[in-house]
C-alpha cells in the first residue's frame, strides 16, 4: 500500500529498491512476528524449567508435610495436620521461632545504630585512610562466612559464650554491620547536602541535624535495609550453626539438625512441615517487603530504571 | 565536608590545626565512624588475627604426623591428600555454578529488559527461591528428584528413562542446589546492571548500521562488563562458602567434600581448633585468589573507562 503510494509520487526505480531492501527479511517498526525467534525459545525454556525445578521443590515439600504415608504414589493416600502438631511440640518451635526472632531485631537495629551514622560519614566526606576504612567493611560481605566464622566461634567458646543467644547475635552482627553501611552509603549520597547545610546555616546542631532533618529523609533507606538484614539474618546458617546450641538454635538450624541428627534423622515429613513453616515465615517477612522495596533491591541497590 | 566551607578554610590558609585537619577532612564528623570501627576490630579483625596465630599453634598430633613445626598445619594442608584434595573438589562445583549462573542470566536479563505484562510478578517469583534457603532446598529437593519423587517418576511413566536418574547425593544435587539459589540472585543482578544502560546508546549504535552482534559486542558488553564481573564474583562467593547443601544433598565423604565441610569438622567434630582455622583461612586464600584472576581478566579484557555504571 505504502509502497505503491511512494513509487507513484517518487519518479524511477531506485527509490523502490531502497524500500524493497530495508523491509527484506524485516519487520516493519512497531510490528512483531508471530514465530519467535531460537533466542526467545532459549529464554522461556530456561526460566521453564527453572521454574519446574522451584515449584516442584517446594510442592514436594508441601505434599510430604500434609501427607500420611506418601511412598511410591503421585500423591499421599491420605492428608493430615497432625506432622504439624507433632513437629512443634517435638522440636519446641515456640522457643526456636522466639530466638529466631529476637536474634533477627536485635541484629537489625544494633546494625542500624553502628550502621547507618558510619554510612553518613563515609558519603558525605573524604579523609586520608578512607579506602583502608571501605576495605575493612567489605571484607566480611566478600570473605566466606565460615573462614571467619571459625576463628570467631573460638573467640566465643574460649570467652565462655559458647551456645548463647548473645553469641548468636554477635556473629550475626559481623556481616549485618558491613551490609547496612555498604547500602546506606548510596542512599545518603543521593540526599542533597544543600539540606542538611541549609539546617546548619539555620542553627541547628550536629545532632538536630540528625533527628530532624536526615532521619525523616533517611526512613525509607533504613526501613530496605532492616528487611534485608532480617532476610539474610533469619536465613543465616553458616555462622549461627558455629556457635549455637541447643537453647540458641535459629529455625534454619533447627531443620538443619534435626535432618542430620544422629540414628538417621527425624522422620521426613517432621523436617519438611519444619519447612514449610520457615518458608511461610520467611514469605510474610519478604510480603511486607515488596511492599517496600523492588525485588532487584534485594540483591543490588539500583536506581530505578526508566521503564518500570 | 560541603565544598562552600571547605573554599572557606582554604583562604584561610593560616588557621589554627583544627581548622587545617578539617581541611583535609579530620572533623568531629568522624566521630560518628568510630563504633563501626571499634566493632569491625573487635568482632572481625581481632578473631581473625587471633585464628592466623592459631594455625601456628598445631597440635601435638599433627606436628608428630606432617613434622614441620610451627607450620604443620600448613603442612598437612598440603600433604594430606584427603585435605587438599577438597580445594579442587570446592572450585569443580563453585566456578562452574556461578559461570553458569552468570551466561544464563546474560540473555534471560536482555529478553526481559523490555517492558511487558507480569514483569514484576516474574522478578518476585524468582526472589522465591530467597525464602527457601539452602537447608528447605535441600529437602525440596531430596523428595522432588529423589528416586521416588515426581521428577523421576514423570520421566519414567512418559518413557523418558527406563531408570530412575540419580540426581541427589551427589554432584548433580549439590549443582542444582547452587543454581537454584544462585540463578535469580545472579540474575536480578544482571538485570539491575543492564537497567542503569542507557538505552539510547544502542538506539544510536542501531541508527549507525550496527546488527545486533555488533551492537552487544562493541556497545553493550563492554558497558556490561564490570557489572558481569561482580556479579560473577558475588555468585562465586555464595557457591563456594556452600556447606549446608553439600551435606544434605551432596556426597559429604566424597564427591561434594568442600572445603566449608571440611573445616567445620575439623572444628566441631576433631575439636583440632588449630587445624580448622587453618582450613577456614585457607579457603579464605583460595576464594581471593579466584577473585584477583577475575579482577585481572576483566582489566586484561577491557581497557577505558567503564561507562557510567556501578
Amino acid at each position: 500500500m505504502s509502497n505503491s503510494l511512494r513509487t507513484r509520487t517518487a519518479p524511477p526505480t531506485e527509490v523502490v529498491n531502497i524500500v524493497k531492501n530495508r523491509n527484506k527479511g524485516k519487520l516493519a517498526p512497531g510490528e512483531k512476528s508471530l514465530v519467535a525467534s531460537p533466542s526467545t525459545w532459549f529464554v522461556w525454556f530456561g526460566i521453564a524449567a527453572f521454574f519446574v525445578f522451584l515449584f516442584g521443590i517446594v510442592l514436594s515439600v508441601l505434599v510430604d508435610s500434609l501427607g500420611k504415608p506418601w511412598f511410591s504414589t503421585w500423591l499421599p493416600e491420605n492428608f493430615t495436620l497432625g506432622w504439624y502438631q507433632e513437629s512443634w511440640e517435638r522440636f519446641n518451635l515456640t522457643h526456636i521461632i522466639g530466638v529466631t526472632l529476637l536474634v533477627a531485631f536485635s541484629v537489625i537495629v544494633i546494625s542500624v545504630v553502628i550502621g547507618v551514622p558510619a554510612s553518613y560519614v563515609l558519603a558525605r566526606s573524604n579523609f586520608p585512610g578512607k579506602k583502608l576504612v571501605m576495605l575493612l567493611f567489605l571484607l566480611p560481605i566478600l570473605i566466606p562466612p565460615i573462614t571467619f566464622g571459625i576463628p570467631l566461634a573460638t573467640v566465643m567458646y574460649n570467652m565462655g559464650l559458647g551456645r548463647t543467644v548473645l553469641a548468636v547475635i554477635l556473629v550475626n552482627l559481623v556481616p549485618s554491620v558491613p551490609f547496612v553501611i555498604i547500602t546506606m552509603t548510596p542512599f545518603i549520597e543521593q540526599i542533597n547536602p544543600a539540606i542538611e547545610n541549609a539546617a546548619k546555616m539555620c542553627g541547628a546542631n550536629m545532632y538536630q541535624v540528625f533527628t530532624r532533618v536526615l532521619a525523616p529523609l533517611l526512613i525509607p533507606g533504613i526501613l530496605a535495609a532492616s528487611i534485608l538484614v532480617l532476610v539474610r539474618t533469619v536465613g543465616m546458617f553458616d555462622l549461627t550453626f558455629l556457635v549455637s546450641g541447643p537453647t540458641s538454635d535459629t529455625l534454619v538450624v533447627a531443620i538443619y539438625r534435626a535432618m542430620t541428627s544422629a540414628g538417621g534423622g527425624e522422620s521426613r515429613q517432621l523436617i519438611s512441615s519444619m519447612g514449610v513453616i520457615y518458608t511461610a515465615l520467611m514469605l510474610l517477612i519478604l510480603i511486607i517487603a515488596l511492599r517496600f522495596i523492588n525485588p532487584t533491591q534485594l540483591v543490588a541497590q539500583v536506581k530505578d530504571s526508566r521503564d518500570d | 565536608m560541603t565544598s562552600a566551607t571547605t573554599t572557606a578554610n582554604r583562604t584561610a590558609g593560616s588557621a589554627s590545626l583544627k581548622h587545617r585537619l578539617a581541611e583535609r577532612g579530620i572533623d568531629t564528623k568522624l566521630l560518628l565512624l568510630v563504633p563501626a570501627i571499634v566493632f569491625a576490630l573487635l568482632l572481625f579483625v581481632y578473631p581473625f588475627a587471633y585464628g592466623i596465630g592459631l594455625t601456628f599453634q598445631p597440635l601435638a598430633a599433627t606436628q608428630e604426623q606432617w613434622g614441620g613445626g610451627f607450620f604443620a598445619n600448613y603442612v598437612a594442608f598440603f600433604r594430606d591428600a584427603f585435605i587438599f584434595d577438597s580445594v579442587w573438589l570446592t572450585l569443580r562445583l563453585a566456578l562452574p555454578a556461578a559461570l553458569f549462573n552468570v551466561l544464563v542470566s546474560i540473555p534471560i536479563a536482555f529478553k526481559l529488559r523490555n517492558k511487558f505484562r507480569g514483569k514484576r510478578m516474574l522478578q518476585t517469583l524468582l526472589v522465591l527461591p530467597i525464602t527457601l534457603g539452602t537447608v528447605l532446598t535441600a529437602q525440596g529437593l531430596l523428595i522432588f528428584a529423589g528416586r521416588q519423587g515426581w521428577l523421576n517418576r514423570f520421566l519414567m511413566e512418559n518413557g523418558i528413562i527406563d531408570q530412575p536418574l540419580q540426581l541427589v547425593n551427589n554432584y548433580i544435587g549439590v549443582m542444582l542446589s547452587l543454581i537454584i539459589s544462585g540463578f535469580p540472585f545472579a540474575y536480578l543482578l544482571i538485570s539491575s546492571y543492564l537497567s542503569g544502560i542507557d538505552p539510547s546508546l544502542e538506539a544510536a549504535a542501531k541508527t549507525l548500521g550496527a546488527n545486533w552482534k555488533q551492537r552487544f559486542r562493541r556497545v553493550t558488553l563492554p558497558l556490561l562488563a564490570p557489572g558481569l564481573a561482580t556479579t560473577f564474583i558475588l555468585t562465586f562467593v555464595l557457591a563456594f562458602s556452600v556447606f549446608p547443601s553439600a551435606r544434605l544433598v551432596g556426597d559429604a565423604s566424597g564427591d561434594t567434600r568442600v572445603l566449608a565441610l571440611m573445616a567445620y569438622r575439623a572444628f566441631s567434630e576433631q575439636l583440632d581448633y588449630s587445624m580448622a582455622s587453618t582450613i577456614a583461612i585457607m579457603m579464605g586464600v583460595v576464594e581471593l585468589i579466584v577473585i584477583a584472576f577475575v579482577f585481572l581478566g576483566r582489566s586484561f579484557l577491557y581497557k577505558g573507562s567503564t561507562g557510567g555504571k556501578g
